[in-house]
Formats: structure tokens, sequence, C-alpha cells
């Protein structure tokens, strides 16, 4: 069952143009800049004078740029570009009593990742996410949304030494996102984006990821935005059970794909607000304006205007900086053209993408 | 009497500071991996890991020694990355698992390589005398799923010239005390009606260019009982089993209705969970396992982790071994 989804109004910008209001944002991660690497190698570097308050002033001046950058695309709703966040999976177990890390292992060829083992009950200590998004929310003039890796993908993606299962240790962790979440409506959050890449690989686990955002959902009230995002994947093998989750909006990778899987979503009636990805993040080329219209328009097949959300395809942290910004900055005009157009009623909603012959 | 053996089924992660030191050489890219003719300064960190992993294994008290594969950037589909008449194409994913190799796309015959023979030379000439080598290849059905065929164009031709393609490099090694032919797709993707009764043949094909024991190890769940009984069929010395991940119950029901082979290995040790077992706790599921085994004894039982290594960070890798190479201290009496 849906969540209340009436809370995408308050995101709406006071002088908004259109009468219709495709809310525009983006997933989170986003290319850091080279200096802000250089400040991070020379905080690691024992026999440099950079200490870690030093690399903390680098972080804040980076998440201040990247957070105007996503002002200047004039998106509706922005994020600090995660320039705080090494790897999504090792930034929250750092902060998550119970967790050890014992050294990096293999992804594929030389590229690792400090997989961290739960060898003991996850608590909750200190609030993970408050400080940054109070920083960000100061620098920001638009509402910041804010990214969590989701409890089933910290604990598929964790060895898990303590408990019984898999299963039961994603509980627990949900208990605590849940937490996180509750400090972070107080400090004022809005719209929360839980990111379980892991369900993409284990399908399956379905189930596991319903109940984990029903714990996660608990106590929030209505007026938070809660959205899902899930990349990579064979939608077919979560749909329509998805339509079950307690979230606002689904947020989807299907540029890559050229849209192949959106009719997975029309055959039954695609329940929570869809946040569709129109740009590539795999591609250095920039899609035009008219080419990302036509995209947005493949989620018109989905859900109404009302019910659209234009996104990337993921985080784009792996573009050069500059194709990111020009993505992010076509990916919005290219949204306020398709709602005056369909101010103008000169898209057909029945029939939004013309029929291949 | 059953005599327990220690080993492992190769494929260690890299220690630390070669991970650190051959990606700063090899960079971070598809085209940086292994391709088979890697430069002087590759080889000579690959030489040092090598020595490092062996000496470990040594040092641990294994009865089995491997090279460890350190070089495998793509896993099991390694031998052809490597081979001159295959492509490699994008990155896929590596079973189940937040892993990925380059898809090896075969484009011409499957000629002789020797790649893998190289690495176990370089292995014999640092044990010695020692006669513990023991050789990892992936077995054929493996290597066949792994792969895309773009030349050979039948999949039971293509089985046929993979298992060949690995007889001929078994022919190649230095002399080794046992073979492990890793088998993880015969259990993830199993094979079909039209293929499945000519596993056992590619298998033995490589069998027969070995005077080495030879191990068929498959992991990650049980096998399906069509695919255990025509596994039998394969002239092998052992089936290795996961009772780790594995249903425990199917793999068991598989060997008391169907026999298995005169030893067994026995995947005891979870090579995907940084927690380390104890020499008991090893100790304890090895006797456990062979009394779930009511209809034979064995005179060898290979005691293993169920998967590769290199899942693992490396300092609990190295504990796992020690933890193996305890259990097969003293030799065990089983009822019969």
């Amino acid at each position: 069952m849906s969540r209340d989804v009436e809370n995408r109004e308050q995101f709406r910008p006071e002088n908004h143009d259109n009468e219709h209001f495709l809310l525009t944002t983006v997933v989170g991660s986003y290319p850091k800049p080279k200096w802000l690497n250089r400040a991070t190698d020379l905080a690691e570097d024992p026999d440099s004078k950079f200490t870690d308050e030093h690399l903390h002033e680098a972080h804040d001046d980076a998440c201040r740029v990247i957070t105007h950058e996503h002002e200047r695309a004039g998106l509706d709703t922005v994020v600090d570009g995660e320039m705080r966040r090494n790897e999504m999976v090792e930034f929250f177990a750092h902060r998550i009593p119970g967790y050890e890390f014992n050294g990096p292992v293999k992804v594929w060829g030389h590229n690792y990742f400090d997989k961290p083992s739960v060898i003991d009950k996850v608590e909750y200590d200190e609030p993970w996410l408050v400080d940054e998004f109070e920083f960000t929310s100061n620098v920001a003039s638009k509402p910041v949304k804010v990214p969590i890796t989701g409890p089933y993908t910290l604990a598929s993606w964790s060895f898990n030494e303590h408990y019984d299962s898999e299963e039961e240790l994603a509980y627990a962790l949900a208990d605590l996102v849940n937490e996180e979440i509750e400090q972070l409506v107080e400090a004022g959050a809005r719209y929360i984006q839980i990111d379980e890449p892991a369900l993409a690989t284990t399908p399956d686990d379905h189930a596991i990821v319903g109940e984990c955002l029903e714990r996660i959902v608990s106590g929030v009230p209505d007026e938070v935005r809660v959205g899902l995002h899930v990349c990579y994947g064979d939608y077919s093998r979560i749909y329509p059970e998805l339509n079950d989750y307690p979230i606002d909006e689904f947020d989807v990778e299907l540029c890559n794909g050229g849209y192949e899987q959106i009719d997975v979503f029309t055959e039954p009636e695609f329940e929570p607000d869809l946040a569709l990805g129109v740009v590539d993040v795999h591609t250095a080329e920039v899609e035009t304006v008219e080419e990302i219209k036509e995209n947005i328009k493949q989620g018109l097949k989905v859900v109404p205007p009302e019910k659209l959300t234009i996104s990337p395809d993921c985080g784009v942290k792996l573009l050069p900086r500059e194709v990111a910004y020009q993505k992010m900055e076509n990916m919005v005009t290219a949204a306020r053209e398709v709602e005056a157009e369909l101010d103008a009623g000169e898209i057909d909603l029945a029939a939004p993408v013309p029929q291949a012959d | 009497m059953t005599e327990l053996v220690s080993t492992t089924p190769g494929l260690y992660p890299l220690p630390d500071w070669a991970k650190q030191e051959l990606s700063d050489l090899k960079g971070h890219q598809k085209h940086d991996l292994i391709s088979g003719n890697e430069g002087a300064d590759i080889v000579a960190a690959y030489d040092r890991a090598r020595e490092e992993v062996v000496s470990e294994q040594v040092d641990a008290g294994l009865d089995r020694v491997v090279e460890g594969q350190l070089r495998w950037d793509d896993m099991l589909a390694h031998p052809l990355t490597v081979h001159e008449n295959v492509d490699t194409g994008g990155i896929v994913r590596y079973y189940d698992n937040n892993n990925f190799y380059r898809d090896p796309q075969v484009r011409g015959e499957l000629t002789f390589s020797g790649d893998v023979a190289a690495e176990l030379d370089a292995t014999a000439d640092l044990l010695g005398d020692d006669e513990s080598l023991q050789a990892v290849l992936p077995g054929p059905y493996t290597l066949a799923e792994l792969a895309t065929d773009e030349h050979y164009g039948d999949e039971a031709e293509f089985l046929d010239a993979v298992g060949d393609f690995l007889a001929d490099e078994v022919d190649a090694f230095p002399s080794h005390e046992t073979l492990f032919l890793l088998e993880p797709s015969l259990v993830f993707s199993p094979p079909g009606e039209d293929i499945d009764a000519r596993v056992p043949d590619a298998i033995s094909a490589i069998s027969g260019a070995t005077d080495a024991d030879v191990v068929v190890h498959t992991y990650w769940g049980a096998l399906e009982e069509k695919v255990y009984a025509h596994l039998m069929d394969a002239d092998v010395d052992a089936l290795g089993f996961d009772f780790v991940a594995g249903d425990r119950d199917q793999t068991l029901y598989n060997i008391n209705e169907y026999g298995t082979k005169d030893d067994i290995a026995l995947g005891l040790v979870d090579g995907q969970n940084t927690l380390v077992e104890s020499p008991e706790t090893v100790r304890e599921r090895v006797d456990w396992t062979l009394d779930q085994v009511q209809s034979q004894t064995f005179d060898t039982a290979y005691v293993t982790s169920n998967t590769e290594l290199f899942y693992l960070p490396e300092n609990r890798a190295t504990e796992k071994l020690s933890a193996l190479a305890a259990v097969a201290d003293a030799e065990v009496e089983v009822e019969a």
C-alpha cells in the first residue's frame, strides 16, 4: 500500500511557471572535485600537515559548491553530491556499532571494497547524517533530499558473523534507519531516498525489502516523502509486488536499457509515484533536451504527470563533472518544456509516445 | 580409517600490499586486466605474492598446497580470458556475488595455451621436494558456462572442445598430487537433458591426462539428482560437496542413494564469511558429515572451504587456513 503522495506539492517552487509540475531531482552521488580527492589523500598521509579538521573544511567547501551546482542546474530538490561519503556501505558501517573492518575484498579486477563484518548486535549511537543534512540545508535555497543506503543492501554487502540470518540482520538495520529518519525529520528533512541496489541482484528477496520498509517508515509523518531507488535489474521480478511497499515513490534506471522494461509497470496499475531515470549515467554523451523529452514521455505511459518525478538513472559520480552538470541542466529544461506542452494540451496522455511501426 | 587431507579450492585473495602495488602497475579498467603477456614488473609482483601465499599454506600445515591463482582477474574464466583465440567482452556478474569478470568470447579453436602450467611450474619450484602440490582448474562444464561460444556453434561440441583444451593444459602440468576441478555451474545452472550425459565424458578426458587424484568440487548448493547420477559416471577419485551454503539433505540424499566415489571432498569451512571456524568446529562438522553417510567409508576425505577464498579479506583467509590444517592433524576413526 503506497503512502499518501500528496506530499510532492511542497517541492513545487513558488515561482513555478507551469500549471503542471514534474518534480526534478537526482539520485545522489556527484563527481568529486579533483582537489577534494587530493585533500583526502593528504589527510591520510601521516607525513603531511593536513589534518582531519582541514579535511572537514574541505568537505564543507565541496558540499557548498556541489549543492550550488545542483541549484544552478535548476533542480527542484538538491543534494550535496555525497561529497563526504566514500562508499555506500562503508560510510554507514563506520557509524554503526557492531561492525568491524578487516580489509579490502575484490569486486572486479583491481577494484576493491572494504566489506565490513557484523560481529555484534548493530546499534544506533550518534546520528549518521543529521550534521550533513543541516549543513546542506543551510547553504541550499531548495529543499534537500537525503539518500540513505537501505538496510537490505547494508546487510547483503556485509559479512554476517552475528545474526542467524541475513534477513534478521536486515530487520535490525531497518530499525536503525527508522531511528535515523526520525532524527532527520526532526532536523527538518522532508525527502528521504532509500537505496537498495542489492535487491536487483536477489529479487526473490522482495518481501524482505518490503518488511524492512515497513519498519523504516513506522511513525514517519505523511508529509515526509519516502522514495526507494533500485538500479540495474530485471524489474519484472519485483513487480507488481513493489506496489505493496509503503513508499511514495519508486525510482528506476531505465534509460540505460532504452526503456525496454517500461511496459513491465503498465499492468497492473502502478501505485506509487514513478521517479524515472531520463539520462544515462553510463555514457559520457550528453543527451539533448529533445531526447530527454521523449524519455520523459515514456514515464507518462505508466503514471499521469502529477505522479511523475524526473531523475537521472542513478548516481552520476562516474561521469566527468561537466558532463554530469550538463545532463542535469538539460534534464530540467526538458522537464519544464514537457510541463508547458502538457499545459497547452499538446501531449496525448492516452498515447504519449508514438507507437513503433 | 579415513585419512583427512586438508586443502583449499584455490583462488586466494591477493596480499594487501599486492592489491595496491598491482593496482598501481596495471590500472583499474577492463583493458588493464591480465592478458597473459604482462610486463616484467607485474610478473615480479605476482611472483612475490605467489611466494607469500605458498609459504602461508606450508606454514599453516595444509596437506595440499595450491598456487593461489592470484593472477586470475577473471576468476574461473581465466584460462579462457588469456587465450589467444578468445576476446574479452563486457563485465558480467560472477554467479550471485557482487563480483564481476570479463566475458570470454571464444572466436577460434581452443589450442594449447600453457598459461596455468607456467604458474604451477613456478609453484613446484617453490615447493622443491615437497610433494603436496595441488593443481586447480575450472571443470569443463563451468568453464563452458562462463564463456560465450562464437566459434564451435554447438553446445555439445563446445563442451567437448573445452574438455579437450583443459586436458591438454593438464598434460603440460608439472607433477602434482591432486587436481581439483571446480564445477559450481553444475549447481548454479545445471546442464539440460541434451548435454548432461556428456559432462562426465568431458571430465574424464581431463582426468585421463594426469596420474594425480582428481576431485570434482561443487558448491553454492546441492546437485540436482539427475546431474549427480550422471556425474558418478566421471572417471575421477572424489566428488566434492558444499556443506556450508548447500542444501545438506539433498546432498546426503544423493550420496546415500547413488553412492559416491571412494574418496570425498567436504566443503566445511565458509569461504564467504569472515567468521573463522575453530578447529574443533571443523572437526565436529567432519565427524557429523561422515556419520551421515551410512552407505560407505572413505579412504580419503579432503577437508576444504566450500568456495574459493578470494571473497575474504586477507587476514581472515589466512586464519581459515590454520583452522583447516589443524583438523587434519590426526586421523579419525569412522564407524561403518
